[in-house]
């Protein structure tokens, strides 16, 4: 057996953290992590934020972000141990036999420098090739990549190009110096599903083409197990099971791994509208300012009592300016909403105290969606004193049930949202709500910033307390998963119009229409070859029309 | 007073001691302000600890005073600027709208001349007095509170708790001081200390070009103005008031930091 | 049109805009404030019927605008009138004085706008250590002292403690350009001084929040030498940041001068200024004030075109 290409062993990892206020203080980001990686095979590292995956990543180019230190254990590439090489061993090695793709290309291309000249960097600074064979290989990457006009792409500065474009162009990069290993650090994390497919097709076909090997980071493990040859699952900093992506998702050994990859399989039965709508949204048609184009138009839906109607759509799709117009911050140009059998006002102050309490909204960002300097009591205790006049004991006992509700429990009244993890806070945010008793929440993006076990015990609970409560939910996102897990109608919105709208059993099932083929078809699934089958079924498709 | 840095507690003991020594100047200075107690520019020595001035009065005894006349006008121009400034920057942002692009595009204007050429236009008219100079000083340096407070308030106006407490149905006085004012108090109380430095620098500077507080009254800028002849012959009579100047502002720049420290670190402050 | 000159002439107009109003704020300061200009010139034992004169001379019985209007015309044209002190023509005045004081800023820049971008870049690469450190202390120490003192602590030192300067800095046009250098030395240097602190810190800021950026890891992960980074990924960047605080230090600096001309009795625009908002004489402190006004906003309009030129997104739209 020849020897393997990189080959880590008992690697550990360290920080300096500066808290504010407090004293600098070490901790360890990895801990006692041994990999290996072939020549021409694809790893994938998996797992939740602070797994500290990114970290190994870098590592394998002896780099270390920040105050990140690598203390302990060997690193060896192509045969020769980098952890501790001198600085002018590590700039022959970098950009030349390890690579990197980071998350956001928009930023880590200079907005200063045609792309030509930044993906040709490498190869010409390690005098690889002459300038012409670089960029001769750069439009043959651009070509393989399906990046448009590859003859004449090069000459577009980054802000020029879009977000999937540049993504694939920083690929082109990493791959023009025919290195023998690439890091993909979450390269479609921030992209909507229909581009993150295209961009995961593209990065594919040219691991393949290339023979390179890579190292493949991600918290998608749909998505790694398009990619990958074997799969390493991370948790704060160690490691957990690596195995084939065949063994790893068929038997998972770990409960941790079992967990990760039984997410989002809640089983949600639809109900069945009843006969009078809590609220009726009809032909609404609003605009920012004095922006000429209607940001929505024409967008009827309704949604029932005690049901959850899910608003999907790629950014741009007007959802979240749905919103807007239903709490009244943007009161829509034409058209009209009816709450609980009366017509709503259009604008924020021309509705009533107890048409406000009716309808109350979570947010996607927990952090901001709680004043930072009032305590935990402070927050859901408000809208109990605003709207039901509670005051002194009585009020502090509602807190305590609506904390029970949110399974916080005791000892949560008294502390300050940063001393409340993602999810402790989003169900802060939750108890909030539900204190107002509204007959309807909007949640906005509410589990998009949580990692997906977290954002499973939100969709439960919310699940829970519908079914106890009673409330109705609009509920807006870009996660089809989280769509089958919640919704019991949906509507598919797309450039601010509502592309199909109806029972969740009905919109979920063909016959299609475009774009939803195109959405639905593009969430990665759990399973080995989905990518090939949905490229070549759509090859198909494309050719018979 | 535990857990304060050395520097903060340093900061502390000079800031109280100017301010202690600005009121209790009448008690503490060994002469009268202006008794004339000894030869021109006599050296320092046990009887005149920093020497006599060019009239022949007590150097210490004319710093103290000047301390006091020179913190009295900063303090209360600081006074007026922060919450002229304060106010106008929270309603600006608060209220949107034509009133804020009113407010901000005056002050606009008014920033694009140069405070000290502004303040010398004005001064070429009016009387100089204590009230003129407060209130030239104070209302010229509002404008630097204005955009601080309206940008701090702008960002803190657009986060979505504050859109909650809307949304909840709250009034504008429950956002601005319940919502708003809690978060924008650590930049703002940083910004208090940078403008009564720039308070002190500015009065100190307009008493030494003759426009500010007028002889026999002391103040800092004014004994340099006083004493500056003497420095050709090699007398430090005027460049006391540079020891005092440079440490008060120093301390109190000290004390502004560790505030700014302190209250972002608080268990309730941003971030993780 | 290209949409960035379309921007870059909409700033321009507006630059202009921002003048003519700044023209009006400094006629209602000195015209319809509360303090009656006649009143001040002649002192508060002045008669009832010396007062009228002197508001009849100086053609305060007529409406304000009308004022404004012939005061913005002439001096539009050069014509700022005459001194009510001596009754010298005051662009004459002000055209001799421009150019000494034009010169001394000029000094300073020469000498404080590329020493303030090496420190800078010296307290970027020994961020946090010993250079960097005492950069920090001499800048705080420095912004803490008003320029006058400053000036006289410099001048205590070395014209009169070490003698190798003149303390008071006259220059005349007989005098060649060597002479001249001497004689602005001393102002010179606490005028850099006073810039170099602000340019510096804010240099520093401008290159730091540049090599934070992702670009420059990128960079750095394909083995660039840290020279090349810089050189080639960073400054592109860093340039607009550093040219907007060269220019609102230059505009810093010709404020500066207005003190530091009076401790050095400097024949400047500034010393000019100063004694002449003693003597009370209107239409000289509106012209000085009108021509500092201007230098200042030209300035921080340059910053702001500058600024818009050198973006990347601008300069090659969509």
């Amino acid at each position: 057996m020849p020897d393997p290409l990189l080959t880590i062993n008992n690697l550990r990892i360290e920080a300096t953290i500066y808290a504010p206020g407090e004293k600098p203080r070490d901790a360890m980001i990895v801990d006692d992590v041994s990999l290996t990686l072939e020549k021409g095979k694809v790893l994938g590292l998996i797992g939740e934020s602070g797994a500290g995956k990114s970290t190994i990543g870098l590592s394998a180019l002896a780099y270390g972000r920040g105050g990140i230190r690598l203390t302990g254990g060997t690193i060896t590439l192509n045969g020769r141990e980098i952890r501790l090489a001198d600085a002018a061993t590590l700039r022959s090695l970098r950009g030349r036999e390890v690579t990197y793709v980071a998350q956001s290309a928009a930023a880590a291309f200079n907005p200063a420098k045609k792309l030509m000249e930044q993906v040709t960097e490498a190869t010409l600074h390690h005098g690889l090739v002459s300038k012409s064979e670089a960029e001769a290989r750069a439009v043959e990457l651009f070509r393989t990549l399906s990046l448009p006009d590859p003859e004449t792409f090069g000459d577009r500065y980054p802000h020029q190009v879009s977000g999937g474009q540049l993504q694939r162009a920083m690929t082109a990069m990493a791959l023009c110096p025919h290195p023998d290993l690439v890091i993909f650090d979450e390269p479609t994390t921030a992209l909507d599903v229909t581009t993150q497919i295209d961009v995961l097709a593209a990065i594919k076909s040219a691991i393949t083409r290339t023979g390179v090997a890579a190292m493949y980071i991600t918290h998608d493990l749909a998505v790694v197990a398009q990619v990958s040859d074997d799969i390493m699952v991370l948790r704060n900093g160690q490691m957990v099971e690596c195995g084939s992506v065949q063994r790893i998702i068929e038997d998972p050994r770990e409960e941790y791994t079992q967990a990760l990859i039984s997410v989002r399989r809640i089983d949600h039965k639809e109900k069945k509208p009843t006969d009078t709508p809590l609220m009726t949204v009809e032909n609404i048609s609003a605009r920012y300012g004095a922006m000429g184009v209607d940001v929505l138009s024409d967008v009827s839906v309704e949604l029932y009592p005690g049901q959850t109607l899910a608003l999907v759509g790629e950014s741009g799709s007007g959802k979240s300016t749905m919103a807007r117009v239903i709490t009244g911050l943007l009161p829509p140009r034409v058209g009209q909403i009816t709450f609980d059998g009366k017509p709503l006002p259009g604008a924020l102050k021309d509705r009533s105290r107890e048409e406000l309490r009716q309808l109350q909204m979570i947010y996607q960002m927990a952090d901001v969606a709680m004043n930072p300097r009032q305590t935990v009591a402070t927050i859901i205790g408000r809208p109990l004193e605003f709207y039901f006049g509670l005051r002194g004991r009585e009020r502090d006992k509602r807190v305590q049930e609506l904390l029970d509700a949110i399974e916080l429990g005791e000892g949560f009244a008294d502390r300050y949202p940063a001393e409340l993890s993602g999810g402790q806070k989003q169900r802060v945010c939750i108890a909030r709500a539900l204190a107002a008793k509204p007959k309807m929440i909007i949640c906005d993006e509410v589990t998009s910033a949580l990692d997906p076990l977290v954002a499973d015990g939100i969709l439960k609970l919310l699940l829970n307390l519908q079914a106890r409560e009673g409330v109705a939910y609009l509920f807006i996102t870009h996660d089809i998963a989280t769509v089958r897990a919640i919704a019991d109608s949906i509507a598919v919105m797309y450039q601010g119009k509502v592309q199909r709208y109806g029972v969740k059993s009905t919109v979920l099932a063909p016959p299609f229409d475009d774009y939803t083929d195109l959405l639905l078809s593009s969430v990665p699934e759990m399973e080995l070859g989905w990518l090939e089958r949905v490229l070549e079924h759509r090859k198909m498709e494309s050719a018979g029309n | 007073m535990k857990g304060i840095p050395i520097s903060a507690l340093l900061g502390l003991f000079f800031t109280v001691l100017y301010f202690a020594a600005a009121i209790l100047a009448p008690w503490i200075a060994p002469y009268g302000m202006s008794e004339i107690v000894g030869d021109v520019w006599e050296p320092a020595s046990t009887q005149f600890w920093l020497g006599t001035d060019n009239l022949g009065r007590d150097l210490l005894t004319r710093l103290i005073y000047g301390g006091r006349n020179t913190i009295f006008v900063a303090s209360m121009a600081t006074a007026l600027s922060f919450s002229l400034g304060a106010i106008l920057g929270f309603s600006a942002a608060v209220y949107g709208g034509w009133v804020d692009q009113a407010l901000a595009r005056f002050n606009d204007l008014v920033m694009s001349i140069p405070t000290l050429i502004f303040a010398l236009v004005v001064l070429s008219v009016m009387p100089v007095t204590l009230t003129v100079l407060i209130l030239v000083m104070g209302l010229l340096d509002s404008t630097r509170v204005f955009r601080l407070s309206r940008a701090v308030a702008v960002d803190i106006n657009v986060m979505d708790y504050v859109e909650a407490a809307r949304l909840r149905g709250e009034g504008q006085r429950w956002v601005i001081f319940r919502e708003i004012l809690p978060n924008a108090l650590s930049p703002l109380v940083a910004e208090l200390g940078l403008r009564f430095i720039f308070a002190i620098l500015f009065i100190s500077t307009l008493s030494f070009l003759g426009l500010g507080i007028q002889p026999p009254e002391a103040d800092w800028g004014g004994i340099v103005k006083e004493n500056r002849e003497g420095i050709v012959y090699g007398i430090p009579a005027a460049l006391w008031p540079a020891v005092a100047i440079v440490t008060l502002s120093i301390s109190v720049n000290l004390v502004a930091d560790w505030v700014l420290n302190r209250t972002t670190s608080l268990k309730g402050g941003r971030g993780a | 049109m290209h949409p960035i000159l379309k921007l870059v002439a909409q700033r321009l107009a507006l630059g202009c805009l921002l003048l003519l109003a700044a023209s009006v704020l400094i006629f209602i300061g000195t015209q319809i404030l509360p303090g009656d200009v006649a009143a001040a010139i002649l002192g508060q034992g002045a008669t009832e019927q010396a007062l009228a004169n002197m508001r009849a001379d100086l053609g305060l019985d007529r409406p304000a605008i009308t004022r404004y209007l012939e005061w913005l015309f002439n001096a539009l044209q050069g014509d700022f009138g005459v001194a009510l002190s001596n009754g010298r023509d005051i662009a004459e005045s002000i055209a001799g004085r421009m150019k000494n004081t034009i010169f001394l800023a000029s000094v300073a820049a020469v000498v404080s706008v590329p020493l303030s971008i090496f420190l800078g870049l010296l307290a970027v690469r020994y961020r946090d250590r010993w250079p960097d450190r005492l950069i920090s202390a001499v800048t705080l120490t420095s912004i803490s002292l008003p320029e006058f003192l400053l000036g006289y602590v410099i001048m205590f030192v070395f014209s009169v403690k070490l003698g190798w300067f003149n303390s008071v800095s006259n220059i005349n046009d007989g005098m060649s350009f060597g002479e001249k250098l001497g004689a602005v030395a001393l102002p010179a240097t606490v005028l850099t001084l006073v810039v170099l602190a602000h340019m510096m810190r804010m240099t520093r800021a401008a290159i730091l929040n540049v090599m934070q950026s992702a670009y420059v890891e990128t960079a750095e992960l394909k083995g660039l030498r840290r020279f090349t980074i810089i050189a080639r990924h960073a400054m592109p960047n860093a340039i607009a940041p550093i040219v907007n605080v060269v220019m609102l230090n230059l505009a810093y600096l010709v404020v500066g001068v207005v003190v530091i001309e009076v401790v050095f009795v400097y024949p400047g625009m500034g010393q000019y200024l100063v004694d002449h908002v003693s003597k009370r004489d209107v239409p000289v402190v509106q012209a000085s004030g009108l021509i500092f006004a201007t230098i200042y906003i030209g300035l921080n309009l340059l910053a702001d075109i500058i600024s818009i030129l050198s973006n990347p997104r601008l300069r090659h739209p969509k």
